[in-house]
């Protein structure tokens, strides 16, 4: 890892109904990395990417986003690190109530002084990043999977956070729509220098965005590193997953 | 059979804490700032406006009709003339505001309900928060708000829709002018009969707003959830609201007690 921590864990647990979904999970991600959550559905991943964003509160441990204990922050405090922060949901959940377009200015319109023009212009510009300029009048409904995944990391990506959370990139997706959402985001780190947590079972796309892949199994990390570091693991159960996918 | 008697009771306390509390937050945060001007327009457009034709045309039918009935009723005692004066009380006391309250549960209520729940399951709401959103402030104090102020207007109306269709059932009998049947209707109507039983549906607003809001919040996952939070939001609703009317006309009566007489 390279430079200072972004995002931390430290020990997080989280159980919901007395099941416990997280046990003590703990990594952390330096700016303009990418760190790659891995494992099969049901794992936790998705609630540890809600953690990052405070949406879940751990029974136990820390979150740290650039110094800040996420758990702990008081509404205004939250809401100033969640600015810094993008989070593309495995859906996408775009507010279906409103246009394409105005679901990627609803970020810049909540939280900037800028112009309509100017958010206007912003949201477009964003929107034609992820090819989806000539979508910006449309509605949610009308957009495919991989056009609404586009559209929810525009949205993302509008603040120019610091930290993207990515849930699932490619589920739902065909393979070259997939891959051009791993472009995308490769891009974002490479050229923004974005710190990517990316949740996905996907192992062929944690090979491309990841620069540290790790394995959540029944709410523990039970092994981190590069992808070739995986596919040597003296954990039989790694081996398989990173296997499973080789190809595809 | 006690046990489960026991629970059942236990978890309907702890629901009715809950909307309880619900109620009490979306009242705090509507008095205090950060406002949602735009979205709390954009609802009152949704809630207020979108209903009126409904309420216009369910006022108008409503009037007809308790023309026609008080016209068969008074007319075995020689009194077609107390007809205006009497449709026009009891629309204004009682039948507008609570009519014009269940239409707006069964529209609005639903609506909220199945909207949603709806961003609940498909992780909208969330999507907001991760936005720096507040959802709560945003998505049910809005709608709180909205029903509040949109409620008393749409009781007005309703009780001007009633009595203008009364006045078609008299004129096409009687032949009445419609400036005595306006005289007439309004000759027994005091302020004490109009604006409490008008401001009263702000009430009804808050409950619809709010039991609405909440059920779509706790809804539970899948379109399951959605379709049972909407239902349950029309129930709920209508039936609080004709409890809630209970307890306000007994409170109007005790304040203006001429209203009662």
């Amino acid at each position: 890892m390279s430079g200072e921590a972004v995002v931390r864990l430290d020990r997080v647990s989280k159980s919901f109904d007395g099941r416990r979904v997280l046990d003590g999970v703990s990594f952390e991600v330096g700016r303009g990395r990418a760190f790659c959550l891995l494992g099969r559905s049901g794992t936790g991943k998705s609630v540890t990417l809600k953690h990052i964003v405070g949406l879940v509160r751990p029974d136990s441990g820390h979150v740290f986003v650039e110094g800040h204990d996420v758990p702990s922050l008081g509404r205004r405090e939250l809401s100033a690190v969640r600015r810094r922060i993008g989070f593309l949901f495995q859906a996408a959940a775009l507010f279906d109530s409103i246009s394409v377009g105005e679901n990627v200015a609803f970020p810049l319109r909540r939280h900037t002084a800028l112009s309509g023009v100017e958010i206007r212009e912003r949201a477009m510009a964003r929107l034609a990043d992820v090819g989806l300029e000539g979508e910006y009048d449309k509605m949610p409904g009308a957009l495919s999977g991989g056009m609404r995944k586009r559209a929810g990391l525009a949205r993302a990506m509008v603040l120019d956070p610091a930290v993207l959370l990515v849930d699932e990139p490619s589920a739902g997706l065909d393979p070259m729509t997939s891959e051009e959402i791993d472009r995308l985001l490769i891009e974002r780190k490479e050229r923004d220098k974005v710190t990517l947590v990316v949740v996905t079972h996907n192992i062929p796309s944690a090979r491309a965005i990841g620069d540290e892949l790790a394995v959540l199994h029944d709410g523990r990390i039970i092994a981190r590193g590069t992808a070739g570091e995986l596919e040597r693991s003296e954990h039989e159960m790694v081996r398989v997953f990173m296997r499973s996918q080789a190809g595809g | 059979m006690f046990d489960q008697l026991g629970g059942s009771t236990a978890r309907l306390f702890a629901s009715i804490g809950e909307v309880s509390l619900f109620t009490a937050r979306a009242v705090r945060d509507a008095i205090r700032p950060p406002y949602e001007l735009e979205e709390v327009t954009r609802q009152l457009y949704e809630v207020g406006w979108r209903s009126a034709p409904l309420i216009a045309t369910a006022g108008f039918s409503v009037g007809v009709v308790l023309s026609m009935h008080t016209r068969a009723s008074l007319e075995r005692f020689g009194a077609e003339s107390l007809i205006p004066a009497g449709l026009g009380i009891a629309v204004v006391s009682e039948t507008g505001p609570l009519i014009a309250a269940l239409l707006l549960a069964g529209r609005v209520g639903a609506g909220i309900g199945a909207e949603v729940s709806a961003m609940k399951v498909t992780e909208q709401i969330e999507a907001l928060e991760a936005v720096a959103v507040d959802a709560f402030r945003y998505l049910a104090v809005t709608r709180v708000v909205a029903c509040i102020l949109a409620l008393p207007l749409l009781t007005i109306l309703m009780d001007f829709s009633a009595i203008a269709g009364g006045f078609l059932a008299e004129t096409l009998v009687s032949g009445m002018s419609f400036r005595l049947y306006l005289d007439r209707a309004f000759s027994l109507i005091g302020f004490e009969d109009l604006v409490p039983a008008t401001l009263k549906t702000a009430v009804f607003g808050l409950i619809i707003g709010s039991v609405s809001s909440y059920l779509g919040f706790n809804a539970e996952e899948g379109t399951e959830g959605v379709g049972r939070a909407s239902t349950r939001a029309v129930v709920l609703t209508s039936i609080l609201i004709i409890l809630a009317n209970v307890l306000l006309v007994r409170l109007i009566f005790f304040f203006f007690p001429q209203g009662a007489a």
